[in-house]
């Protein structure tokens, strides 16, 4: 059961990240031209490859109940912030990750940065797609990293991600626009619940709890923190309802008199 | 020294993000977790319970600056 979370995490995080990191290789691909904006791209990836590599055998010669307890914890403080910013969104408190806005967006300042040449290369571009894919990219192995390890098996966390990077490029390279329909906003809610679940399962575990019904425990934290979670932006949602109807009904007395 | 300083605030910024209580009450949970476990006390409920007050006290903060 957890080998399933496993592959559904890291497959839903890296989808959002590449999806994130698609959007400004596009736009600085598009208008300044796709030399510069690849070399970057392969710079970051190799950068990441160097991080896993380098991260990974390092964690697996940790004791496991340590590595539980450190990496419960780090992934838990990781999932809450996924998790707040996901309830802000839902309930309105915090603008929607809009792909096609910040593709706009992208392609407006790619075209009215200064051309700058170092290396043979458009120095703009190069450095935005490296800085892309390599800050997108770095959550994604965290995420690989840390929950591979703690379950004893980064290759299968691997291939979440390896799945989402053919599915993001492949479709990236068909369509040739940001992937704007892909439903962002929903899968960052859903990764953030799971962070913070296996955070929490983990925390516990490394911290020398023993889980009544062992690993099926999960699934209930699971469940309780996705009520929880749907319980918050409801409640989130009633308080920013109220809040812009008693500025509608300000502004409108205000209008009277 | 602008290196190791940028550094700590890149790891800091990505780890921690923009409310660094939740990861103090993360840390306190975790210790107050094995202490008890430790002493024989079934303490699973602890983090489930912690993980859920931190986020409902962290996004009340956001919400009550409206």
């Amino acid at each position: 059961m957890s080998n399933v979370f496993l592959v559904l995490a890291a497959f839903l995080a890296s989808t959002v990240e590449m999806v994130e990191a698609l959007t400004i290789v596009l736009a600085v691909g598009v208008t300044r031209g796709w030399r510069s904006a690849l070399v970057g791209v392969a710079a970051a990836l190799i950068a990441l490859a160097a991080v896993v590599a380098a991260l990974g055998p390092a964690l697996t010669l940790v004791p496991i109940d340590a590595l539980r307890l450190f990496v419960g914890g780090v992934l838990l403080v990781f999932g809450l912030q996924w998790l707040r910013k996901a309830i802000l969104r839902a309930s309105g408190y915090k603008a929607l990750h809009d792909e096609e806005a910040i593709y706009q967006a992208e392609i407006e300042e790619a075209r009215r940065a200064a051309a700058e040449e170092r290396a043979g290369l458009d120095w703009y571009s190069f450095t935005l797609s490296f800085k892309g894919v390599f800050l997108e990219g770095l959550e994604v192995a965290f995420i690989v990293v840390t929950f591979g390890s703690s379950q004893g098996n980064i290759p299968l966390a691997a291939l979440g991600a390896t799945v989402a990077l053919v599915l993001v490029v492949g479709t990236g390279l068909v369509v040739h626009r940001p992937l704007s329909r892909v439903p962002e906003n929903s899968m960052k809610f859903a990764v953030g619940v799971m962070l913070t679940a296996f955070g929490t399962f983990w925390g516990a575990e490394g911290a020398g709890v023993d889980w009544p019904g062992s690993e099926g425990a999960l699934l209930g934290v699971l469940a309780l923190i996705v009520a929880a979670s749907l319980l918050l932006v409801r409640l989130l949602r009633q308080r920013q309802e109220s809040f812009e109807r008693g500025m509608r009904e300000r502004a409108g007395a205000g209008a009277a008199s | 020294m602008t290196f190791i300083r940028n550094f700590i605030a890149f790891w800091y910024d990505f780890i921690v993000g923009d409310d660094w209580r939740v990861a103090a009450g993360v840390i306190t949970a975790l210790a107050l977790t094995a202490l008890l476990a430790h002493r024989d006390i079934a303490a699973w409920w602890l983090m489930p319970l912690a993980a859920l007050l931190l986020l409902a006290m962290s996004l009340w903060r956001v919400a009550g600056k409206r």
